[in-house]
């Protein structure tokens, strides 16, 4: 193939940072529940328009970190900085408007919904006009819909599932239904996203189904990933830089070939014997 | 209705098809497609515009009078348009089956000797750029679909918009530019090359089949008048773009017809689209008739007992009459009544759910459809036809004319072709829509089509009384009987398959004094046979054996030969005796292929024993046979297998059972 330019270079940059800059810095994080050190004093950072992914064995930290990125945990201590700005605490929701999306370990989608509306429901960030006008459903409640809809077919476009398009999502395979929860994520059209384990529990086919979809989000939107997997083949495939946890500290952060061949990575992944 | 008297105008290539349509069906509908949604339309001057800017984007990029240009992808506008785009230059195109391997494209790509390719996405690109080196002709591939292709190296890669943008930038920088391209389709000829369709090809490597301008404008204008097409017509394109029958149904007749084209989403979601556009003219191999139907009666399982009880009560009047209605023959008015609520209670809704509520015409071909089925279509009124056609012949060979059906012939010699049965039983035809020959395959051509234009299908067939085609077998598998009789395997094989308890069927007579066969009874329908009769039974071995089967069995192989003595040509192949074999035919044995097609030499050679007990009168015989188990190990079956005389019928009969004796 002849990938002679990064096109990602290309692009331009709405919100000031160049690609390449960092994006989203975690500062010294600690994350305790009780007793228990979910996180040690993590330090990592990920940049714009990098695919940076999270690995560790179970329990090493990945999905708690992942929580703290957007808000859903509050850590003790360190910080977190965001395209610039540190914050200290934030809402989910803060962070969602602030251009952060994420899927979930476990599918969490409405499954009574269609394909349609669940990812629909993604767009409600950018839904301004208020639930009076949208009950009249007529002029700008009527545009705004209708701009809203185009982009969500543009991603249902982009995913592949029109096929799926007006079935309710809970009849839906496992493998479908993860593509449609990346296709809400996508809805809000976020800076960053994450996402947690999008290959669990696939078949190698739609393995590679996924990381084409992650690798052509990444370069088509310009979007920033950060992504927890175990299946280490698609990782050291798709990711730019790869941060290492082991429990809740962090042993390991570079490109993958420098990764794979760190003493100590190796090591917590085939365990040594004291 | 529109235009009818502009309907007689006669063209010689598509490109002048598509100028004139912009002219008379200016603004009406020429293709549709759904994306992102909606069904989006272009008139036929809008085609007109987009082919005409594509085209001189093309000739830009460097295309000249003569290439050939691969197209390759599922059906979207714009390779539609390409078509059209490539012929306007006197170029060729060649479509390739999409989904075909790298290593078979990159044969076929460079037996063409292609210079471009207009592909659909980043798929092919990859599948192209791969064998690049294979096929050194090629220059330059235009794709439609340009997601993931943004950091590919562009100097031979261009998107088909911005070829068009190049094309449309030259058309506004000068009014010479339109009059060039006219000038350009002013030059083509009918008896040009138009297209190059690969056959696929059980065997051997894939053939270039060349048809010209003529063979495809008039077999088309044919097609049309036969089923009184014209620029109402609606139509879904989803079979391959490579496959001769939507290159002539999506795109050559709609360009002589002028009707609709209607892309679909994807092509995962044909169904739901073809129900959106509910196609007037549709075309469809069994298969899909099958599915659709399968998917329907899962549902109805499903359904409550009231609406299934009103389901089977209506299909089963429509059995009774519906085809008869169909037919125009002569119903007594309480059925026609009672029909007509059916049609508002059950038959309407149930040709809204698979997208027929318009359709006026629709055909099957590609292989033989069950009666069952065909009549199934048929009694809920939808005028479902059997066509007959090759690559070679640009589709038309035979085809049912409306109101006279047959489930198991496949029709009447479509206009303007002329069919002939050779000694050996080949169908032979001639006409307008006759190929040039194969690319760069003189031997295959001569070997396909006689110096005066015959071309031999390589299926044998018969006319029947009333002068419709009947296709009993493939040319190369009918035999000949001693006394002369043409004998088709495959024809009394099928005759026999059609009862629920024979699966398989091995008919011997080539060389033969007469017709004898080896029967595989159906486990489970004969099974479920001995459950309701008490009869136990250990193994199949044992079932097949058991005289009162053997009962069964000769009943319908008498029921068979009787079917066979009805028609003059088959008359001789009744089966005189036979017998059922102590095994399943099993494709671990090599005894079937892969695909369930019985292997005739191996078997021969493998029941040598059997066979000759079956033409030396004997009435049983012992074998022992070697068999490959499910879990791969080998063992063998001993058995004394009796063989049965069967009942044959008509005048043909006797001398030849005394000189078995």
């Amino acid at each position: 193939m002849n990938r002679h330019v990064d096109p990602r270079q290309a692009l331009p940059q709405p919100d000031g940072i160049a690609t390449g800059e960092v994006l989203l810095d975690v500062r010294n994080v600690s994350l305790r529940f009780g007793g228990v050190k979910a996180i040690t004093d993590i330090s990592f950072d990920i940049r714009k328009g990098e695919i940076r992914a999270i690995i560790g064995p179970n329990g090493a930290g990945k999905t708690s970190m992942l929580n703290v990125i957007n808000g859903f945990y509050t850590p003790q201590e360190g910080s977190i900085v965001f395209r610039g700005k540190e914050r200290k605490k934030i809402a989910p929701y803060e962070a969602a408007a602030s251009g952060i999306a994420r899927t979930f370990q476990n599918v969490a989608l409405f499954k009574g919904m269609s394909t349609l509306d669940n990812i629909m429901a993604g767009r409600t960030l950018a839904m301004h006009r208020n639930f009076f006008w949208q009950l009249i459903y007529y002029g700008p409640a009527l545009r705004e819909e209708i701009a809203n809809r185009r982009k969500v077919e543009e991603i249902i476009d982009f995913l592949e599932i029109q096929h799926i398009r007006k079935v309710p999502v809970g009849r839906l395979p496992y493998g479908l239904q993860k593509r449609v929860e990346l296709g809400r994520a996508l809805a809000a059209e976020p800076a960053l996203l994450l996402l947690d384990e999008p290959m669990a529990g696939m078949n190698l086919e739609e393995k590679e189904d996924m990381s084409r979809f992650i690798l052509d989000v990444n370069s088509q939107f310009g979007t920033t990933i950060a992504l927890i997997e175990h299946d280490m083949g698609v990782v050291m495939d798709i990711s730019d830089r790869v941060v290492v946890l082991d429990y809740g500290r962090k042993i390991g952060d570079g490109t993958p070939e420098e990764v794979k061949s760190s003493q100590e990575v190796i090591d917590a992944y085939l365990g040594v014997s004291h | 209705m529109l235009a009818k008297a502009e309907a007689g105008d006669t063209l010689d290539t598509f490109p002048k098809y598509l100028v004139l349509n912009a002219k008379r069906f200016a603004s009406r509908p020429a293709m549709r497609h759904k994306d992102l949604g909606i069904w989006q339309g272009w008139t036929w001057k809008q085609q007109l515009d987009e082919v005409r800017s594509f085209a001189v984007g093309l000739s830009a990029v460097g295309l000249e009078r003569g290439d050939k240009v691969a197209v390759v992808g599922s059906n979207r506008p714009r390779l539609y348009w390409s078509f059209a785009a490539i012929q306007s230059l006197g170029g060729i195109p060649v479509p390739v089956y999409a989904d075909s391997v790298a290593e078979e494209m990159a044969y076929v790509l460079d037996h063409a000797e292609v210079r471009f390719a207009v592909v659909e996405d980043q798929e092919q690109v990859d599948k192209l750029l791969s064998i690049s080196e294979k096929v050194p002709s090629l220059k330059d591939i235009v794709y439609d679909e340009a997601r993931g292709l943004r950091d590919y190296d562009h100097t031979h890669l261009h998107s088909f918009e911005e070829v068009q943008a190049k094309g449309r930038a030259a058309i506004e920088a000068s009014e010479e530019t339109v009059a060039r391209w006219q000038a350009a389709v002013d030059l083509g000829r009918g008896t040009d090359l138009g297209v190059m369709l690969y056959t696929s090809g059980t065997t051997g490597r894939p053939k270039g089949v060349m048809l010209s301008n003529d063979n495809l404008v008039k077999s088309a204008l044919h097609g049309n008048a036969f089923d009184r097409l014209g620029p109402d017509e609606n139509i879904i394109a989803y079979l391959p773009l490579a496959w001769v029958g939507d290159h002539v149904f999506s795109y050559t007749q709609s360009y002589t017809a002028g009707f609709c084209v209607s892309c679909p989403e994807s092509p995962e979601t044909v169904t739901e689209d073809r129900r959106e556009i509910a196609p007037t003219y549709f075309f469809a191999p069994p298969r899909v008739f099958e599915g659709l139907l399968t998917a329907m009666m899962v549902r109805m399982e499903d359904a409550g007992r009231l609406k299934k009880r009103m389901f089977d009560h209506y299909l089963a009047l429509a059995r009774r009459v519906g085809e008869k209605i169909l037919n125009g023959e002569r119903v007594p008015l309480l059925d026609r009544m009672r029909y007509f609520l059916g049609e508002i209670l059950v038959y309407g809704p149930l040709k809204n759910r698979m997208g027929m509520t318009r359709l006026r015409v629709a055909y099957t071909a590609g292989e033989a459809i069950g009666p069952e089925l065909f009549r199934f279509y048929r009694s809920i009124g939808l005028n479902l036809k059997q066509l007959y056609g090759q690559t070679e012949a640009c589709v038309y060979i035979t085809a049912q004319p409306d109101g006279n059906i047959r489930a198991d012939t496949v029709g009447i010699p479509s206009p303007g072709v002329e069919i002939k049965i050779a000694e050996n039983g080949e169908v032979l035809y001639r006409s307008e829509g006759t190929f040039i020959g194969y690319y760069k395959n003189e031997e295959a051509t001569r070997a396909t089509k006689t110096p005066d234009g015959w071309v031999h299908t390589g299926d044998a067939g018969f006319i029947d009384g009333e002068g419709h085609l009947k296709i009993i077998d493939r040319a190369k598998d009918v035999g000949k009987l001693q006394n002369g009789e043409l004998f088709a395997p495959k024809y009394v094989e099928n005759t026999l398959k059609f009862f629920p308890d024979i699966k398989e069927v091995v008919a011997f007579g080539d060389g033969r004094a007469f017709c004898a066969a080896f029967i595989n009874i159906d486990l489970q329908s004969v099974g479920s046979w001995a459950e309701r009769h008490n009869v136990s039974y250990a193994s199949y071995q044992d079932l097949a054996g058991h005289p009162d089967v053997y009962g069964i069995i000769a009943s319908h192989v008498e029921a068979a030969n009787r079917k066979l003595s009805e028609e003059p040509m088959m008359a001789a192949s009744q089966i005189r005796r036979f017998l059922v074999l102590h095994k399943e035919l099993d494709a671990d044995d090599g005894e079937l292929t892969r695909t369930q097609k019985v292997r005739r030499s191996f078997i021969a050679e493998r029941y040598g024993d059997l066979i000759e007990a079956l033409y030396d009168g004997s009435t049983q015989k012992y074998v022992e046979t070697e068999m490959t188990f499910e879990d791969g190990r080998k063992g063998s079956v001993r058995a004394t297998v009796r063989i049965v005389d069967a009942k044959v019928f008509g005048s043909a009969a006797a001398p030849v059972r005394e000189a078995a004796e």
